[in-house]
């Protein structure tokens, strides 16, 4: 057993009084004030979350290019200078390694990749497993990674970073610096709100928070932990590895289809991938609301009128911002219209369900 | 560090519920140390009246906004009182789980199975070590 690894901002929340758990490894804060509260905080003002839980592996040299290419499902060759984007890492089975922000720094010569934390070892080994001659490097131990998101998020880091990160396009990023460290902010995030993600050397991370939270007093900031995170993500249905993506689902059928380019480009698993969508895809990944009283969870699954098992809950939660039960399930393809009415097995009770439009919440 | 009310006449479970006995009858709830580590409460499902429950075995679920966690019995008996206002009014729990935010009543089987549930001080040793 490895010991539990610490973020450089483990301090600044035991200071706020969070609550600490285990996350894939980690000592990582949960809570601070109340869930709803946060959660509520980052849909009108600003939040701060440590991510610097996530891993960063750097791909150097003539040949990163190419590596990236193919080992990812989304165009490199289209990211310039200071642009990233959204990607998957496909194994070689029709499922997914990871799902990954690619960064380009150089074009042609120097990319960032941002991976999920739990992933990480994982996709640095199988990164390296297969690369094409790239310098892969994993840089994890070396950034910090603070995620302002909020309607207020971007005057901040404005006030902070000095770099007008609120005239940046989404997905780009610029290199800066803070105290004298190097600060990449890019306008990235998981909540489905403004904002962007601050890397950081570790050093100057509990400067950079501390100053994030000083300078937005009257901004209302306030730190956000992992349920507020998972509930943002949420209700905009976006994926979280180990719940809505994994080694073995198909990506069309989890709906990350704009981002794989099978005409433009050959890259790893493409066969096994497209062979499973041209055959027809049994099961969609869809959102859901209750039409009787109960809350879905992961793994729950679901039934047809005829008690016929048609799917299985990814996630599920109450929205704070609706104050409603919402959920993620795969379910069979004829069932995976909107409007659609299912059951949802909540501990041998049959609660009726129907799929909804989704993002949960337009923003 | 937030100090809770433990009663002294109330017995404790090491699931973090409490029990108020008069004569054979149980008045169940959760502790305010419990009501605080789930957080805000949204969801309650309680037995129905006439049920049977079980020493240490669950009985129903109390939800918040992350997880799903089960309440279990302190004593054997038969449920004869369960707290509608809760399925109304979730959030009682959080605000006065000792008091208004009772679960159910219990006509208890066995008065020796007080013998496994906790007093006072053993209790608040409990909390002091979890923590």
């Amino acid at each position: 057993m490895s010991e539990q690894k610490k973020t450089p901002l483990c301090d600044e929340h035991i200071k706020l009084g969070a609550r600490m758990v285990d996350f894939a490894g980690w000592y990582m804060p949960v809570q601070y004030i109340g869930l709803r509260e946060e959660h509520n905080n980052v849909r009108n003002n600003v939040g701060l979350f440590d991510v610097s839980h996530m891993g960063e592996i750097r791909f150097k040299g003539p040949k990163a290019l190419a590596t990236l290419e193919w080992l990812t499902t989304n165009e490199v060759t289209k990211l310039n200078d200071g642009e990233a984007q959204y990607s998957l890492l496909p194994n070689d089975k029709g499922g997914l390694v990871d799902d990954i922000i690619v960064y380009c720094v150089k074009k042609d010569a120097d990319y960032m990749v941002c991976v999920n934390a739990s992933n990480k070892d994982k996709d640095f080994a199988w990164m390296t497993l297969n690369n094409k001659g790239a310098s892969i490097i994993d840089e994890s131990s070396e950034w910090a990674q603070i995620a302002v998101q909020g309607p207020k998020a971007l005057t901040l880091v404005d006030r902070v970073l000095a770099n007008n990160a609120s005239s940046m396009k989404s997905f780009t990023f610029v290199i800066g610096k803070f105290k004298g460290a190097t600060v990449v902010t890019a306008t990235t995030g998981y909540t489905g709100e403004k904002g962007c993600e601050i890397f950081i050397k570790t050093a100057e991370a509990p400067a950079l928070w501390q100053a994030l939270l000083e300078q937005g007093k009257d901004l209302g900031v306030q730190a956000i932990g992992l349920g507020a995170r998972d509930t943002l993500r949420t209700e905009m249905k976006y994926s979280l590895y180990g719940h809505e993506i994994d080694d073995v689902k198909n990506p069309y059928a989890a709906g990350l289809g704009w981002v794989i380019k099978p005409s433009n480009k050959d890259f790893m698993g493409k066969k096994q991938i497209l062979a499973d969508k041209e055959k027809g895809l049994n099961q969609l990944l869809v959102g859901f609301k209750m039409l009787d009283k109960g809350i879905p969870r992961q793994g729950y699954e679901l039934f047809d009128k005829n008690d016929q098992n048609i799917g299985k809950v990814t996630s599920g939660t109450v929205s704070p911002t609706l104050d409603e039960p919402i959920g993620i399930a795969y379910i069979a393809t004829q069932h995976a219209t909107e409007g659609s009415e299912f059951f949802v097995d909540i501990r041998g009770r049959k609660v009726k369900a129907k799929v909804c439009k989704t993002p949960f919440i337009q923003k | 560090m937030a100090t809770y009310h433990i009663p002294e006449d109330y017995y404790y479970s090491k699931d973090h519920e409490w029990a108020q006995v008069d004569e054979n009858i149980v008045t169940v709830g959760i502790t305010e140390f419990a009501q605080q580590a789930l957080g805000e409460i949204v969801y309650v499902e309680l037995p129905e009246e006439g049920q049977k429950v079980n020493q240490g075995e669950p009985f129903g679920v109390v939800e918040s906004v992350k997880a799903v966690s089960d309440l279990y019995a302190p004593v054997s008996g038969t449920v004869i009182e369960v707290n509608m206002s809760l399925t109304d009014d979730p959030s009682v729990l959080n605000d006065n789980p000792m008091n208004d935010g009772w679960l159910i009543r219990i006509e208890m089987d066995s008065e020796k199975e007080l013998a496994n549930l906790m007093r006072s001080p053993d209790y608040k040793k409990l909390i002091a070590e979890a923590k």
